[in-house]
């Protein structure tokens, strides 16, 4: 089974987010990048398949040559080889593009993308991957088993949980699940050592229409001041009358 | 212990020097710490155990002889990811990466440098794994600053050597299965000699009730009639220069080391400073918390700048051993106080394991103190620049 892995590079969870140009554009000064969790979440997936069903990974980023440590860092967790597109990744749709081709020349079975990156939270990029491709299509995925050509997919859906099954080849929308917390690895030293020999190899990107475009961001406005109140009854009074949320 | 919510300073951008490797290595060790360290830190040092679990994990981040090349079971890596592995560990806890500097700079160091290719073979791969751990004898009780005057000696018996004396304050010592062991010959001259758990007449006796160090295993090394095969003599160095050698390496990651526990005592506290009311407002809003915070960055700036540039020399093979020394005790003494300072923004908070603060500050001590006392290591300065050795 051939494997690709499409991984963001995202802000840390932990990074102050500015903005410049007049708040059009994310200020990456002094910001950390990681692998996408919901896009890590689906790698060590993909070790898993590696270690128990032999299968190859590659992985796949579009982004400028600042990404290369966070695919470096996949490639020390153990995917075998790295593509990266040279190309800023501002469009869902283009990124997709960028994706499809790379998929369509490797001939993979399994594509595991993460639901959405948890920096512009766009959520696209696998269902368009599904339909330039024509490929079957499992998002929100929980937990994913291959035995030959089927799959076996749970989706998280409202209230509960989904059991499909499908053939490959198959796109997945992964997520916290595909793999627990706790599963997920630290790069160990035979494995940093064994990716400085791995092959990462960039391609340009191929025409495509960035068919949106970023004109502003705002953040969250400020927390306000809290109001502390002595009793329950005077709590009910104030959320019913003042705030009328109850 | 409260969740590690650590958050790495660095204020003049030092990572920009970093390689992508060295960022890789550096954050490898970091995730693992978090994830395996200061969880269970504080109870092991509370308890006074070592906690055995982590030698597997060490391994596993090459904390031991990363510099070591690969076809020995190293990782081949530089001096600046030493340095920064042991950062790391450090920021967890002194004891677990004196362990990880004993192994590296004090076993297989010497091994890999004074050995045969018999012993590299045998001993290495197994020391790199953590499937074999070492320690060095050198202190002895009645010599410490001075080595020269070791009493501990063996005499050349034929078909194999038979060594006689003691060594104390050797970390690792109660579990390690082998010991680099320094001695006089019948000449006087001091060898390196490895003696391995098991030789009849050796024993590794543990020294406790210490204060700090308390989650590393410490202990005595007695030799008594010990039979020492010949070919576990280390041939290519003698003289006090072999052992001063691994000193030096050893050396140079605890100047990294002490960067650790001085991030994490400055960050504990400036998280705590920024969060703690008092007076109706933050405590960090106050001149003289702001005070003990503003210098404990820029101590820890300079001395990031001093190890990183004493990575390079080293890299290069032109570091000497007094610009160690003076990274040793410059950057010991910057983390102890930093961790003294720290203690005093926490208030009593301070003083409880709830904090890392306490632990790194009794830790601290012995670092201080060991692989050359602070004072000795001012004096091999003054040596240097002066031209005049005022040891005695």
């Amino acid at each position: 089974m051939k494997i690709l892995v499409c991984i963001s590079n995202v802000p840390d969870t932990t990074s102050k987010i500015n903005f410049t140009e007049g708040d059009t554009k994310f200020d990456t000064n002094g910001v950390q990048f990681v692998i996408n969790p919901n896009d890590e979440f689906g790698l060590t997936r993909a070790m898993w398949f590696k270690e128990k069903q032999g299968a190859t990974v590659h992985i796949a980023t579009v982004g400028e040559a600042s990404v290369e440590p966070t695919m470096r860092k996949a490639l020390a967790i153990g995917a075998d080889e790295a593509i990266r597109v040279n190309a800023l990744p501002t469009d869902g749709f283009f990124v997709a593009e960028q994706l499809a081709h790379i998929i369509k020349d490797g001939a993979y079975d399994l594509v595991i993308a993460g639901r959405e990156s948890i920096d512009y939270n766009g959520g696209m990029v696998p269902g368009i991957l599904a339909t330039l491709l024509g490929m079957n299509f499992v998002n929100s995925c929980i937990n994913l088993e291959v035995d030959g050509n089927t799959a076996t997919a749970v989706r998280e859906i409202d209230g509960g949980k989904e059991t499909l099954q499908t053939t490959l080849p198959l796109i997945i929308g992964g997520q916290k699940g595909l793999v627990e917390e706790s599963d997920l690895k630290i790069p160990n030293m035979r494995g940093i050592m064994m990716a400085r020999k791995k092959t990462l190899t960039v391609v340009e990107p191929i025409e495509a229409v960035k068919a949106t475009k970023d004109t502003k961001f705002d953040k969250p406005a400020a927390k306000g001041a809290v109001k502390l109140v002595d009793s329950v009854d005077e709590l009910v009074n104030l959320l019913h009358n003042e705030a009328k949320v109850i | 212990m409260r969740p590690d919510l650590f958050e790495a300073p660095d204020y003049y951008h030092l990572d920009d020097l970093l390689s992508e490797e060295h960022k890789l290595v550096r954050d490898a060790a970091r995730q693992w710490v978090k994830r395996d360290v200061s969880p269970i830190i504080e109870a092991y040092a509370q308890k006074a155990e070592f906690p055995k679990q982590i030698l597997g994990g060490l391994a596993e981040i090459g904390a031991f002889g990363p510099y070591i090349p690969e076809a020995y079971g190293g990782a081949g890596l530089d001096q600046i990811s030493y340095g920064l592995i042991m950062q790391e560990i450090e920021r967890g806890d002194s004891g677990v990466r004196s362990t990880a500097s004993v192994q590296s700079s004090l076993v297989m160091y010497p091994i890999y440098t004074y050995g045969t290719e018999e012993q590299r073979k045998k001993y290495l791969p197994k020391l790199a794994s953590g499937e074999m751990m070492g320690c060095f004898g050198l202190t002895e009780p009645n010599h410490g600053s001075n080595p020269s005057g070791m009493e501990t000696k063996f005499k050349d018996m034929g078909d194999h050597y038979l060594l006689n004396g003691a060594k104390l304050w050797i970390s690792n010592s109660p579990f390690a299965d082998i010991a680099v062991v320094w001695a006089k010959n019948e000449e006087g001259r001091i060898h390196g000699l490895i003696v391995e758990r098991g030789m009849e007449g050796f024993s590794t006796p543990e020294t406790h009730n210490k204060w700090s160090l308390r989650a590393s295993a410490t202990g005595e090394l007695i030799f008594d009639n010990v039979k020492v095969p010949k070919a576990n003599l280390l041939p290519n160095k003698s003289g006090l220069g072999a052992p001063l050698g691994c000193l030096d390496s050893a050396r140079y990651g605890i100047s990294w080391g002490a960067i650790g526990a001085a991030m994490d005592c400055y960050d504990t506290a400036l998280r705590y400073a920024k969060e703690r009311i008092q007076f109706g407002k933050p405590i960090a809003a106050t001149q003289l918390q702001q005070k003990k915070l503003a210098e404990m960055i820029t101590e820890i700036t300079k001395a990031q700048l001093l190890a990183f540039r004493l990575g390079q020399l080293k890299n290069e093979g032109k570091a000497t051993s007094a610009q160690i020394s003076m990274a040793k005790r410059n950057n010991v003494e910057m983390a102890i106080t930093i961790a003294r300072e720290a203690r005093q923004v926490l208030g009593g908070m301070g003083i409880t394991g709830e904090y890392s603060i306490m632990r790194h500050m009794m830790n601290l001590e012995s670092v201080i103190t060991y692989e050359g006392t602070h004072d000795i290591h001012l004096l091999i300065t003054g040596a240097d620049i002066t031209g005049f050795p005022a040891f005695q």
